[in-house]
């Protein structure tokens, strides 16, 4: 299990080491940083000294050691447009990103293991065509048109929601179900596949044969096997759900990290846009990292396998 | 005896006999394919059937709803938009840039992640480690951040789009074509290839890459919703297409702005246009991956 775990560790610090390295030589070799880092309208002498200062001057690798340090000691840039620490701004938003993400899983939940179930009972029948065209849907629809159409609907025409804005429980319901609606689809499907499976093993078989209630052993005896896999996919995809809501935050106007990563991109404020994009990876590879090594603890093959 | 003879005549039927008859099978999603066929129909001859300049526009017209609304004309039968260009026109000519971008960023992802695919499979070793170890480490970012962070160093063009969604994308190929190379390389002709004296070049070149080539059309199929969706979506937030040109996912952005004030076909009818795209790109790679490829099924 030790071993497991330190080659598993090993693994993942070297995705993160590719990951900065990628984007350091994006961010190099794609012309002078400078005209990135610096605010627009910058003098010549002011862009000379901030090359000096980020020794750009030095070779590569001394300048990619640079990069990386400054990371690891969470010196991520100041903000052009709000002159504050990226870092700060990141966590300043962080909250509303888990907030709305935290509420589209839960629908996505609500919508995606009971329509799973139910595809996965009546296989072929008139439950298993709805969800199916259902999860094609979610998995097809762009999230921008899914929010333009509720807000269509549910503001401009109903007038019942809020179209932008944070606030109360009100301004959650349209973003986060546009966002939960991809991941419902996701979770619809893999709660169908795994409870097929469930379905015909022995053990379920012989509960039948013992003469239990078909909705007993379904509700108890299969559900609890056949959810294992998709509790995993939801943790992983909340922490993934807080870092690709930046249409659905753009759209509704939802103050998350999403959203600004969109200021990034329209402030022109590359800093921030860095933050993000490195930040989010990190939290990904490391979530990947922490269900592997759950995996292995609690089925031994895995780890024995490897 | 004609009883046994039955089966083995069937069984023995030349495979051009056999590839007609698994097209003829049921299920083919002909509304689709007939979508994407009128799709790439108008974004070929867009210049011919476009009534009005995509790009030029004038005040006095802004605004226009669709023909059938009251204030609306023959002359704009979709309406027109906030500096009164022809919205059917900016969405004929949209057409051309989604499916350009689409098809060429699948090439471009499905060449790219085919080639590296097939050389980590079949040389192993430290090339499979460096190259699989790269492609974990870019899975690891979400595709549409990904995409954001490329498209704010390079600036926005059609040609930058194509190359970061290929430079996005190529990875699912690779670990897909990896997968199946690794299977490919245990198999009887290659083993022999390899006796006979190939070199692997040839190998990878004459007898790999023939037998990956069905996994990755079908992997482009499923690709291309995919890839436009990111391409709408960029174009959206305003690092995709850059603003006069047509693309639908920039016509919403800019239709987001009057959509509270009832201006609702700016947003509408690029969205059904992004959507039948998307659905009908999927229904046929779906189609696709069950008729020709069994193993692939389980994706």
């Amino acid at each position: 299990m030790k071993q497991f775990i330190v080659r598993r560790v090993g693994y993942s610090l070297l995705s993160l080491f590719l990951l900065s390295v990628t984007i350091f030589l994006f961010v190099r070799v794609t012309g002078d940083p400078t005209t990135l880092l610096v605010e627009p309208g910058a003098s010549p002498e002011d862009i000379e000294n901030m090359r000096h200062q980020f020794g750009l001057d030095q070779p590569l690798w001394v300048q990619y050691w640079l990069f990386a340090t400054s990371f690891v000691t969470g010196d991520l840039g100041q903000s052009f447009y709000y002159r504050t620490p990226v870092l700060e701004l990141y966590f300043q938003r962080l909250p509303n990103s888990l907030q709305l993400a935290a509420v589209a899983m839960v629908l996505s939940l609500l919508i995606g293991i009971p329509s799973g179930i139910l595809a996965a009972v009546r296989v072929g029948g008139f439950w298993d065509s709805a969800g199916k065209t259902f999860s094609l849907l979610g998995l097809s629809l762009p999230q921008f048109w899914v929010g333009l159409v509720l807000i269509l609907f549910f503001s401009v025409y109903l007038g019942w929601l809020p179209s932008s804005g944070s606030g109360g429980i009100l301004h959650l319901l349209m973003p986060a179900f546009t966002l939960g609606w991809y991941f419902a689809a996701a979770h619809m499907r893999l709660t169908r596949s795994s409870m097929l499976e469930v379905l015909d093993s022995e053990y379920v078989k012989l509960a039948r044969l013992k003469g239990l209630p078909e909705a007993l052993v379904i509700g108890k005896h299969a559900l609890k096997n056949a959810l294992i896999p998709v509790i995993t996919l939801a943790g992983i995809n909340l922490v993934v759900m807080i870092n690709v809501a930046v249409v659905v935050e753009t759209v509704f106007a939802w103050p998350g990290i999403g959203r600004l990563l969109y200021e990034g991109i329209t402030f022109r404020d590359f800093p921030v846009v860095q933050c993000v994009v490195v930040l989010g990876g990190s939290m990904i590879i490391v979530v990947n990292l922490l269900v592997d090594i759950l995996y292995a603890y609690i089925d031994p093959r895995i780890r024995l396998e490897s | 005896m004609t009883v046994t003879t039955t089966p083995l005549a069937a069984a023995a039927a030349s495979p051009a006999a056999r590839t007609l008859k698994l097209w003829r099978l049921e299920g083919f999603p002909l509304i689709p394919v007939l979508i994407l066929l009128l799709i790439a129909f108008v974004a070929v001859f867009a210049d011919f059937l476009a009534p009005y300049d995509p790009q030029i526009g004038s005040l006095a017209r802004r605004f226009r709803p669709p023909a059938w609304e009251a204030g609306g004309s023959m002359a704009h039968l979709l309406g027109t938009d906030h500096v009164g260009r022809d919205v059917l026109s900016r969405l004929i000519f949209g057409a051309r840039v989604s499916m350009v971008v689409g098809l060429t960023a699948v090439l471009v992802a499905g060449g790219i992640g085919t080639l590296l695919g097939i050389l980590s499979g079949y040389l192993g070793g430290w090339v499979d480690q460096v190259i699989m170890r790269v492609t974990d480490a870019w899975l690891a970012l979400p595709a549409l951040t990904f995409a954001i962070f490329l498209a704010a160093i390079v600036g926005p063009s059609e040609l930058n789009i194509i190359v970061i969604l290929g430079g996005v994308y190529w990875t699912r190929y690779a670990r897909v074509v990896r997968g199946e190379v690794l299977s490919l390389k245990q198999r009887e002709f290659v083993r022999l290839a390899v006796v006979a004296g190939c070199s692997k070049w040839l190998i990878m070149r004459r007898h790999i890459l023939p037998n990956v080539l069905n996994s990755a059309i079908v992997l482009a199929t499923l690709m291309l919703g995919v890839v436009i969706v990111t391409e709408a979506s960029l174009s959206f937030l305003g690092v995709g297409v850059p603003p006069p040109k047509p693309a639908w996912g920039l016509m919403m952005a800019d239709g987001k702005k009057g959509l509270m004030v009832g201006y609702w076909w700016l947003t509408v009818f690029p969205g059904i246009c992004i959507m039948l795209m998307v659905l009908s790109a999927n229904l046929l790679g779906d189609w696709l991956r069950v008729k020709l490829d069994p193993q692939l099924r389980q994706l």
